[in-house]
């Protein structure tokens, strides 16, 4: 099936460039999941790990009585890279977002990600966010849902950022053998796993039920420079019934019972309604037709939660043309889309400097009201456009308009020309009549990027 | 969809239908709403009452916190021979001692059972009695406090930052502003822009109003660099503003989830209200004397710590209230005890109380509202009960 390239671009890309397709099928969408798989600049935690390693070593050294300057230096210098690390992987994202000519991959990689939120913070903690997007959401965009789900649950960040790493079984042996220090369980994970990332805040479970999950989930934990598996010494003995299914009890408790879980957890009725309508609120409309809500979950039930099937049957939806221009841009999609339009490439933002990086992108985002990976809590970012287009977050994106594009280019286009290239052949009537009137090229582009044309999709 | 309060806003603004529009006839110069003024701050994260107020007297504290609450022996302030402040707080004591600062220990919203950071904040913010009716009320209590004031004008009240405050959605005018917000634009630009919003209500309302403030100059001036520099940065504005015309100001304050760690999350999160809180008292000078500010947070948090030297998500908890509007210098309302046959479902503070009620009770004495608007309008459901006399 043949989509409007525009709308298609539009609503499930990241917007029209100088570079846009001249026509935009289901296989071009799914090509561009494809795409969005890791590449060669991807975070990984066995980096990660080695690189914490070098830095520890290095700090004891710069430590020590009578250590030089040179090591303290080094000492430094290593901390700051790290830093400088997280945020490179910051401009690897806006890169990707830029350069993928449909940009559906990479919409669904933000869309994965804040689905499966974590934050970032200290600079370690934001290495391994970036590294749970390279890790747990890029390789399963376009597989089963539960692949994913396993993957993003059982990422070292998400086990830190909810507070698994440290719930332990209140029976289990380390528990027992180390009765004072007050082992127990947190339930934040397996509370955020049904609320949020599965059944979805109104379906059929209880707080036994969170209870039962943070019971099995025990044995799942991160600590830095240990290996990854499954600890059962952490584990609560037992079998646990989450959802009127139970799970282990026989022998010792083992991953495969929290695989067994999120499978489970994943192909039930109300993930799939509230995966459906989460896609549908993302990228059709905040208050989207309950008609393409019951599609979508049908085909995710019927496709046994394969989410190529529910991309494709969500690219095909009329629903996309007849809900043009309802979502607005979140900040993050607001700045791609427009140093695409704008002709950048993703080379250009892979190379930004720091300065640039932080003053032009970073710091701006921040004012939109979109702190990169920091997002208010688990539940990830708002998608209402009443929540994003508020004063102060508009007046955020009439600022960054009138001042960057100018600052990246040099040479900026002719406000005419780039009416066209931003918005095709959607543009409305009086912005039409506005851009010609502006009274510099400056305030001619900033007048199409700040439009309500521009900020919506 | 249009935002229902951005439509009717701006549709007031543009003049249609203005005579039939129930606000308009409200918008009077005249009559203003007097000089009381209402700061909400909404702590979000569900903050440990039981560690910010420490209610070390209860002899089950100890037995359910073996590392966190400790009360005055690690270096709490005690209060009343009961409650002791978290250190974090101590800025406030000279507040405690000038009878400015009040809490109530034992409060919830009517939310139970599911405790969800999201669904709890939808309850508190919309004032309503359950989270069944959350998607279809995206109003606001502070809203529909506005709709009842006679005399409130779109710069009576000013929701600020860059979270969204739900607590201020809602059909009566608003302003809504981010002190780090500004921008230049030449006359001709703005002009144009104007055009280009006219059509889009959203738009248009978001972008006067960013027109109207950015060209008044209200930057907040230089602010001390520190951990709590933002909640300063939002106390200083939100003071600027009530010095004005403004007489109701809500903001948030976020990282209150403390389900590992707890000593420094809550630590931090302290100190940031409590700068907000003296630098309220600090720029707002005499006008503090006719200012309330109360904190509120979703829910409370376990009573027991867990594992990981934090607590979970739990249901009653405490409420802070700052002012010289209060009779403060003590703890209000009933403490429920923790023994195992006072908590709620075995794990949680039992609330004594609806926390819309000391709000509902502000709005009564602060604005002389009437209380079956309050109970009907601005809190459904609400049975406000007995005066606390905070504010008779």
């Amino acid at each position: 099936m043949v989509l409007d390239p525009e709308i298609a671009m539009i609503r499930l890309g990241y917007g029209l460039s100088p570079d846009s397709p001249q026509a935009v099928d289901a296989d071009l969408l799914l090509a561009s999941v494809a795409t969005a798989r890791p590449d060669a600049d991807a975070i990984r935690m066995a980096d990660i790990d080695a690189r914490r390693q070098v830095e520890n070593d290095l700090a004891a050294a710069a430590r020590k009585p009578g250590s030089d300057k040179p090591t303290q230096r080094k000492s430094a210098r290593m901390r700051r890279e790290t830093i400088w690390m997280a945020q490179h992987a910051f401009q690897v994202r806006v890169a990707r977002a830029v350069a993928d000519p449909v940009g559906f991959g990479e919409r669904l990689v933000q869309f994965w990600s804040d689905h499966f939120t974590v934050a970032g913070g200290n600079r370690f903690q934001s290495l391994i966010a970036a590294a749970h997007v390279d890790e747990a959401i890029r390789p399963h965009l376009g597989g089963r849902f539960s692949d994913l789900m396993f993957a993003a649950e059982t990422h070292p960040r998400m086990l830190t950022y909810l507070n698994q790493s440290g719930s332990v079984g209140p029976n289990s042996a380390i528990a027992r053998r180390r009765k004072d220090d007050d082992l127990g369980l947190n339930e934040n994970l397996a509370r955020e796993m049904i609320e949020l990332h599965s059944l979805g805040v109104g379906g059929d479970y209880t707080q036994r039920d969170v209870r039962q999950l943070a019971r099995l989930l025990t044995g799942l934990s991160y600590r830095s420079g240990q290996d990854r598996a499954f600890r059962p010494a952490m584990a609560e003995p037992g079998a646990d019934t989450v959802l009127g299914v139970t799970y282990g009890g026989n022998g010792q408790a083992s991953l495969n019972d929290i695989r067994a879980v999120i499978e489970d957890l994943a192909m039930h009725p109300d993930t799939a309604r509230h995966l459906a309508r989460k896609l549908a609120v993302h990228f059709v409309s905040d208050d989207p037709p309950a008609d393409l809500i019951d599609r979508l979950a049908q085909t995710y039930r019927q496709a046994d939660g394969d989410l190529s099937a529910v991309y494709v049957a969500l690219a095909e939806a009329p629903e996309l043309a007849a809900g043009f221009r309802q979502k607005a841009r979140q900040p993050f999609d607001f700045v791609v889309a427009a140093l695409r339009a704008l002709g950048m490439r993703g080379g250009d933002l892979r190379q930004l400097d720091r300065r640039d990086s932080n003053g032009r992108l970073l710091r701006p985002l921040q004012t939109m009201g979109q702190r990169w990976a920091m997002p208010r809590g688990p539940d990830g970012w708002p998608e209402s456009a009443e929540s994003w287009i508020t004063p102060q977050g508009l007046a955020a994106r009439i600022d960054w308009s009138m001042r960057h594009p100018a600052k990246l280019l040099g040479d900026l286009p002719d406000p005419r020309d780039f009416l066209r290239t931003a918005l095709g052949s959607t543009a409305s009537q009086s912005l039409q009549w506005a851009v010609p009137k502006a009274e510099s090229p400056r305030e001619g582009v900033a007048i199409v990027l700040a439009s309500a044309d521009f900020n919506r999709r | 969809m249009l935002s229902r309060r951005l439509f009717l806003k701006s549709s007031a603004l543009i003049g249609c239908s203005a005579a039939a529009h129930p606000l308009m006839s409200s918008i009077s110069f005249a009559s203003a709403p007097g000089e009381n003024r209402l700061v909400v701050i909404i702590l979000r994260g569900a903050m440990d009452g039981l560690d910010a107020f420490q209610p070390y007297g209860d002899p089950m504290l100890r037995q359910l916190r073996r590392k966190l609450s400790q009360g005055p022996d690690q270096g709490a302030t005690d209060l009343d021979g009961f409650f002791a402040l978290h250190p974090a707080l101590s800025p406030l004591m000279p507040l405690w001692r000038s009878g400015e600062l009040a809490f109530a220990p034992a409060v919830s919203t009517p939310y139970r059972d599911k405790r969800s950071h999201f669904d709890g904040q939808g309850v508190l913010e919309a004032g309503i009695p359950s989270e069944d009716d959350l998607l279809a009320r995206k109003d606001g209590w502070l809203n529909r406090l506005l709709q009842q004031m006679p005399g409130a004008r779109a710069q009576t009240a000013y929701a600020i930052g860059l979270d969204d405050m739900q607590i201020l959605d809602g059909p009566a005018p608003a302003r809504s502003w981010a002190p780090e917000a500004g921008f230049n634009l030449s006359g001709q630009a703005q002009r144009l822009l104007e055009h280009v919003y006219h059509d889009d209500p959203l738009f248009q309302a978001a972008g006067d109003q960013a027109m109207e403030i950015a060209g008044a100059g209200m930057q907040v001036e230089q602010e001390d660099p520190g951990p709590a520099r933002d909640a300063r940065m939002l106390a200083r504005f939100a003071a600027d503003r009530l010095n004005g015309e403004t007489r109701i100001a809500s903001f948030s304050i976020s990282g209150w989830d403390s389900h590992a760690n707890q000593s420094r999350i809550i630590g931090r999160s302290l100190q940031r209200l409590a700068e907000a809180i003296i630098t309220l008292r600090d720029t707002l000078g005499p006008n503090w004397g006719r200012t309330t500010v109360l904190a509120m947070t979703e829910f409370g948090r376990t009573v027991r710590e867990n594992g990981t030297g934090g607590t979970d998500h739990g249901t009653g908890g405490a409420m802070l209230m700052a002012g010289g509007a209060i009779r403060g210098g003590r703890a209000y309302g009933e403490w429920p005890g923790l023994a195992e046959g006072d908590l709620y479902a075995g794990r949680d503070l039992m609330p004594m109380r609806d926390i819309r009620a000391y709000a509902a009770w502000a709005m009564r004495d602060l604005y002389g509202i009437p209380r079956d608007a309050l109970e009907r309008d601005v809190f459904p459901g609400l049975e406000m009960g007995d005066n606390p006399g905070v504010w008779a």
